[in-house]
């Protein structure tokens, strides 16, 4: 027993000497004869984490006051503050990072990924917008998202869009969706984030074509309300499937509408549906018949979607930057002697072998398959549904807003001239 | 309004679908919650897969970088003829600004005792193009080093030098150690 405690101790010993000699510098540290005072590098401590979950209590507050002015209070006056609020912290403050709209990508990497350590701050980012979305609609939109305020307070001349422009380029958030969650989960990049078109701006610092995509949409969004929320903004998807069953909804009136049209012509974002025209549901027959050519469409959509999907995987998959690596060194061998492409050559120095790369790569392009599959029949089913949704009459009787487009932003109701 | 089957028959469906989502929330929320940490992270670059490609000067999104060159004193052989601050054959040992390799002058050149001099980066005018880093890593000890200085860095949902690093040198570090200075992170010991 004494012996071998005595050859572990000789094996430790030996260890240490060796590692030592491993450490050995080329040029070791010179002893200094004067009173040299060696200086330490700085390394500035990154922000504290209390600070990182103060954001979620500050995301928690504006949220319930923006759904309290919404419902409650009904003042546009204070959402217009809370908004202005939202925008100085979580936009030029907090430079619009961490924000609900990225942390989709957060959450669908982590669920993909279980290498992913998600942390609190993001997930309670992307979760407790939607819950209050689904009791409250929207107010999210109107008052805690910065990306929203700026967009908002800039509105100046609104144009009214017609309703075949709107429900087509409506389509364009379903696909960003979905390709930001294909991107994310296969671990290739987070899209939303790098083409978020206001982050340069609440930065005061972007590549310049993110600079003139920003200001490019603040311009449209003068007369064209909203544009990212309305035509692009992912988490809005998201947060229209919550509103559309929310358990309290802004209303327009307080009591009972008197059918003046005037708040239908202060909504920016054309999202007050009109009482159900009469003439409309005359020809009923012809509407079910449609509703059952269309509803029984959607299985093909879905189907012509997922294999349109696949069969683009090859491409969308050139997004990693693994498989364009493994692609490029397969179809151009050639590059190996390029010295400016840095990629490769930080490859061929790492000494991973070519097999290993094109494993890696065939399996994230497997993934891509899959995916694009999904991401496709998604994006089928979504265009069939929004057929569908042209065809279905539901009676309204009054001016309303449409529960899964409005952002509660209360400016029809200081148009409203009934008062309680 | 409460008696009529229509609308209770729609109230119905959108209490049901309502609780449908929230249960779906639930789901997504706690399969997440799977890997959830209640620690920060932040983005750092692993000195020893760096290559010095210089990209971390030109690919992130603040101007200058918040990647900085970073000195670890401890490492370094404090030589006259410096392969990190010299430009190879240099027309003297000396601070003459055409001698020097790095492009902003951020190397400060202090002469301690004979041979030895020491060399300290100003942060403010160092623009983390990790020129000097190759220099020193190809020709002495390495101590000088490339690190994310967390006073500048924005900590971006997804780094845009990792996305573009051709070693994935960048990756998420505990906020609790979030530098990986050379000397007292060493290549074996990872963590």
């Amino acid at each position: 027993m004494k012996n071998w405690i005595l050859l572990s101790l000789i094996f430790t010993l030996l260890f240490y000497s060796l590692a030592g000699v491993a450490q050995q510098q080329r040029f070791p540290k010179p002893e200094f004869g004067t009173g040299y005072h060696q200086p330490t590098p700085v390394t500035p401590e990154p922000r504290a984490l209390v600070l990182e979950y103060s954001d979620v209590v500050i995301l928690l507050i504006v949220l319930s006051l923006a759904s309290w002015l919404a419902l409650r209070k009904r003042s546009r006056k204070g959402m217009l503050w809370l908004s202005v609020f939202t925008l100085l912290y979580f936009g030029f403050y907090r430079n619009g990072c961490i924000c609900a709209i990225g942390s989709v990508q957060n959450v669908a990497l982590t669920i993909f990924d279980p290498g992913y350590a998600i942390s609190i701050t993001t997930l309670l980012f992307f979760l407790l917008p939607l819950v209050f979305t689904l009791y409250f609609g929207r107010t999210f939109c109107a008052g805690a998202c910065p990306l929203g305020a700026i967009q908002d307070l800039l509105i100046i001349k609104p144009l009214s869009l017609p309703e075949w422009l709107r429900k087509t380029l409506g389509l364009l958030p379903y696909l960003y969706l979905s390709l930001a969650v294909l991107f994310a989960a296969t671990g290739t990049d987070f899209i939303i984030c790098r083409y978020d078109p206001f982050v340069g701006i609440f930065r005061m610092d972007a590549p310049f074509h993110m600079v003139i995509l920003g200001i490019a949409f603040l311009l449209m969004g003068m007369f064209v309300a909203r544009p990212y929320c309305r035509f692009l903004c992912p988490y809005g998807v998201l947060l229209n499937w919550m509103s559309g069953f929310s358990k309290w909804h802004l209303r327009i009136t307080p009591a009972a509408c008197i059918q003046c049209k005037l708040c239908s012509d202060s909504c920016p974002f054309d999202a007050i549906d009109y009482p159900t025209d009469e003439k409309q549901i005359k020809n009923r027959i012809w509407g079910v018949n449609r509703f059952l050519v269309y509803a029984l469409l959607i299985p093909i959509w879905i189907l012509v979607g997922g294999y349109t999907g696949s069969k683009a995987h090859t491409w969308i998959s050139k997004a990693n930057s693994k498989v364009y690596l493994a692609e490029l060194l397969i179809t151009k061998p050639e590059v190996r002697n390029d010295d400016k492409n840095l990629d490769v050559q930080a490859f061929l120095s790492s000494g991973k072998s070519m097999e290993t790369l094109v494993n890696e790569a065939s399996v994230i392009r497997h993934k891509f398959y899959i995916g694009c599959w999904i991401a496709g029949g998604f994006m089928g089913l979504v265009i069939g549904m929004t057929l569908l949704s042209q065809v279905i009459y539901r009676r309204k009787e009054d001016y309303q807003p449409d529960k899964g487009n409005c952002y509660s932003c209360v400016r029809c109701i200081s148009y409203c001239p009934v008062k309680k | 309004m409460e008696n009529n089957p229509k609308n209770s028959r729609r109230e119905f469906i959108r209490k049901g679908s309502r609780i449908s989502l929230l249960l779906t929330l639930g789901a997504v929320g706690g399969f997440a919650a799977r890997n959830l940490t209640p620690e920060k992270y932040v983005w750092q670059i692993d000195p020893f897969k760096c290559t010095q490609c210089g990209r971390c000067a030109t690919s992130c999104v603040m101007t200058p970088s918040a990647v900085k060159c970073l000195h670890a004193y401890d490492l370094c052989g404090y030589c006259d003829l410096c392969g990190g601050y010299l430009k190879p054959d240099p027309n003297k040992l000396s601070t003459a600004a055409e001698n020097q390799l790095c492009p902003t002058s951020a190397i400060q050149r202090k002469y301690i005792e004979e041979p030895y001099f020491e060399y300290v980066i100003n942060e403010d005018l160092c623009i983390g193009c990790a020129k000097c880093v190759k220099g020193c890593t190809s020709f002495g000890n390495g101590s000088l080093h490339l690190q994310i200085i967390h006073r500048i860095c924005l900590n971006c949902n997804e780094c845009s030098i990792a996305r573009l690093c051709p070693s994935d040198a960048i990756s998420r570090v505990k906020a609790s150690k979030p530098y990986l200075v050379k000397g007292s992170f060493t290549k074996d010991a990872k963590g």
